[in-house]
């Protein structure tokens, strides 16, 4: 078996997000980068099948500019195998995301393609599944368990109302919700190690597929600021104030 | 042309989120027409057809529909889309996982949990967890688009009459099988919904001490929240976490009890209509969100919460 884990370069999920004063989008010069959290563990997930024996190869794929590939070389010190980093520019948005991980698809062949089910940038929430779409496989969203039986996974998925489980047969798509698993540290040997793996690096424009955008973002604000609340002396107060004047008690 | 709402339903009721998903495909067209895919969903597709709004419903049945794979919906929806130039449905687990599929198969890029209807073409959405906001105009022609059910009020569910059409099932996709759904059973409400959530953080010291946050919520028939640092700490499961990395809540009350307000704490709960924030450390960031903050320490200000509020008798349910 082997495993694809798309990793997203995002902003830090520590990181106080700031509006540019004209709008046009958040600060992110001079601003801490890290892997997307549930892409971490998606790669976490397949080095682990990968341990257990029962993956042969993992890759790890980023869609980014050229300092993605330090996501693309974090996911090679936690335990892929090998990188590769298609280079873009600009905003690409999901759909044009899945259609370049649908051709790193067809060339790499993988069994199982696994990613986090959203970037905590966009919040979109859609990329894995426009992905199993184009390629028609099965989509297990929302992973917070994967057993693998032979040509088979059965997936637990975090639902509003609980918990489902779905069994799919492969090749197919996982995307991973936090609470899949822990993601380790990369341990100093293993981030050396991980300068000697390799990362092939492509340029979306040699993929033959149209990236321009389709949403058109007119501007970026802050949320609505909230008024500025008051201390109460006692528990007494607080909860008169909750009930005449707040009235929600 | 006419706006296609995603019904979401347990074959015998109307999903809730439903009622305001109809509301916002209202605001981006009053022809309304909504499409309920199930197995013998008969008296859900007629609630359908009585909700304000819904102007035409399409039932679409088969036994394979019965738990609503993505995989066998999203054929269904793609059939259809030649007649609409929306398709909606909510930002919830079931149309987060099910809209995506549909926009790729007919090349549309998505537009997430809108929280506005700008213009037919243009809508309001939070990005980096609600900590900026996105005005965003889509250029495809057809627009696929999931909401955020808090942002829309929800429609009224009699009045309307619309007619009910049966359309011919799609194919079974046969390469999913539905193994098993485990719903969590409990009398308290949904961390996503309820009306008022209490939430804990790392100054409940153990996880024993919930029992103290758990009254509280049994008292005000409340969700039980929790920061990121609490469940780390093993003081409470992490389904309850709330925050940047767990759920996002739009309560009309919410009392955050010994949590500090890290940025990826406030992130989920900072549109809440009323914060309450008890701690003892006045400089905690979390007063800075708070409509009202008390400064104290919460193992006497919690019982003398429940105290107080079991002098009042107007508790509502």
């Amino acid at each position: 078996m082997k495993i694809l884990v798309a990793v997203k370069r995002v902003i830090d999920y520590n990181v106080q997000i700031r509006v540019k004063e004209d709008n046009s989008g958040v600060v992110t010069d001079n601003v801490k980068m890290s892997t997307n959290p549930p892409d971490d563990n998606a790669i976490e997930e397949a080095v682990k099948i990968k341990e257990a024996g029962k993956a042969t190869e993992v890759v790890a794929v980023s869609i980014g500019e050229e300092k993605a590939q330090e996501t693309v070389r974090k996911a090679l010190a936690v335990g892929a195998d090998r990188g590769i980093l298609v280079k873009t520019e600009g905003v690409v948005e999901p759909l044009s995301v899945s259609k370049l991980l649908q051709k790193i698809v067809e060339k790499e062949k993988p069994d199982l393609v696994f990613m986090g089910k959203q970037a905590i940038d966009d919040d979109c929430n859609q990329t894995g599944q426009m992905l199993s779409a184009l390629l028609n496989w099965p989509q297990a969203t929302f992973a917070s368990k994967i057993d693998i039986k032979d040509d088979k996974l059965e997936v637990t998925r975090e639902i509003d109302e609980g918990l489902e489980t779905i069994e799919i047969n492969v090749p197919a798509i996982v995307t991973c919700d936090l609470r899949l698993n822990e993601p380790r540290y990369a341990s100093l040997p293993n981030i050396m190690k991980a300068k000697k793996k390799s990362i092939e690096q492509l340029n979306a424009s040699d993929l033959g597929v149209d990236i321009s955008p389709r949403i058109e973002q007119i501007k970026v604000e802050e949320p609505p600021k909230r008024k500025a609340g008051i201390k109460v002396a006692s528990v007494s107060e607080l909860v008169h104030k909750l009930k005449n004047e707040a009235k929600v008690i | 042309m006419s706006v296609l709402l995603i019904a979401e339903h347990n074959n015998k009721e109307l999903k809730p989120f439903t009622l305001n998903a109809a509301t916002a495909a209202s605001q981006i067209d009053n022809d309304v027409h909504a499409v309920i895919i199930g197995n013998k969903c008969d008296e859900a597709a007629k609630a359908l057809s009585k909700l304000e709004f819904v102007k035409k419903v399409i039932q679409v049945e088969a036994d394979y529909y019965e738990n609503f794979v993505a995989e066998n919906f999203a054929p269904v929806i793609v059939k259809l889309a030649d007649n609409y130039s929306h398709i909606i449905s909510s930002a919830n687990t079931f149309g987060k996982n099910l809209m995506p599929r549909i926009a790729a198969a007919i090349d549309t890029s998505q537009i997430s949990d809108i929280t506005k209807v700008i213009a037919p073409d243009t809508f309001l959405r939070p990005i980096y967890a609600g900590n900026a906001f996105a005005t965003v105009k889509s250029k495809d022609t057809k627009k696929c688009v999931t909401i955020r059910p808090t942002s829309f009020d929800a429609c009224e569910s009699s009045g309307g009459s619309a007619s009910i059409e049966k359309a011919e099932a799609s194919e079974e996709f046969s390469k999913t099988k539905f193994v098993k759904r485990e719903e969590v059973k409990s009398d308290r409400p949904e961390l996503g919904t309820a009306r008022v959530v209490v939430s804990g953080g790392r100054g409940m010291q153990s996880g024993d001490n919930f029992k103290l946050i758990i009254s509280l919520a049994d008292k005000l028939n409340a969700a039980i929240g929790a920061s990121r640092a609490a469940v780390d700490a093993g003081y409470i499961s992490n389904d309850h976490q709330v925050g940047q990395t767990g759920k996002v809540v739009v309560p009309d009350l919410y009392i955050a009890v010994g949590i500090s307000g890290a940025i990826q704490h406030l992130a989920g709960m900072k549109e809440s209509k009323v914060i309450v924030a008890i701690n003892k450390d006045g400089e905690a960031p979390i007063f800075s969100v708070a409509d009202y903050g008390l400064e104290a320490d919460l193992f006497e200000a919690v019982p003398q919460f429940l105290e107080e509020l079991n002098k009042l008798n107007t508790i509502q349910k």
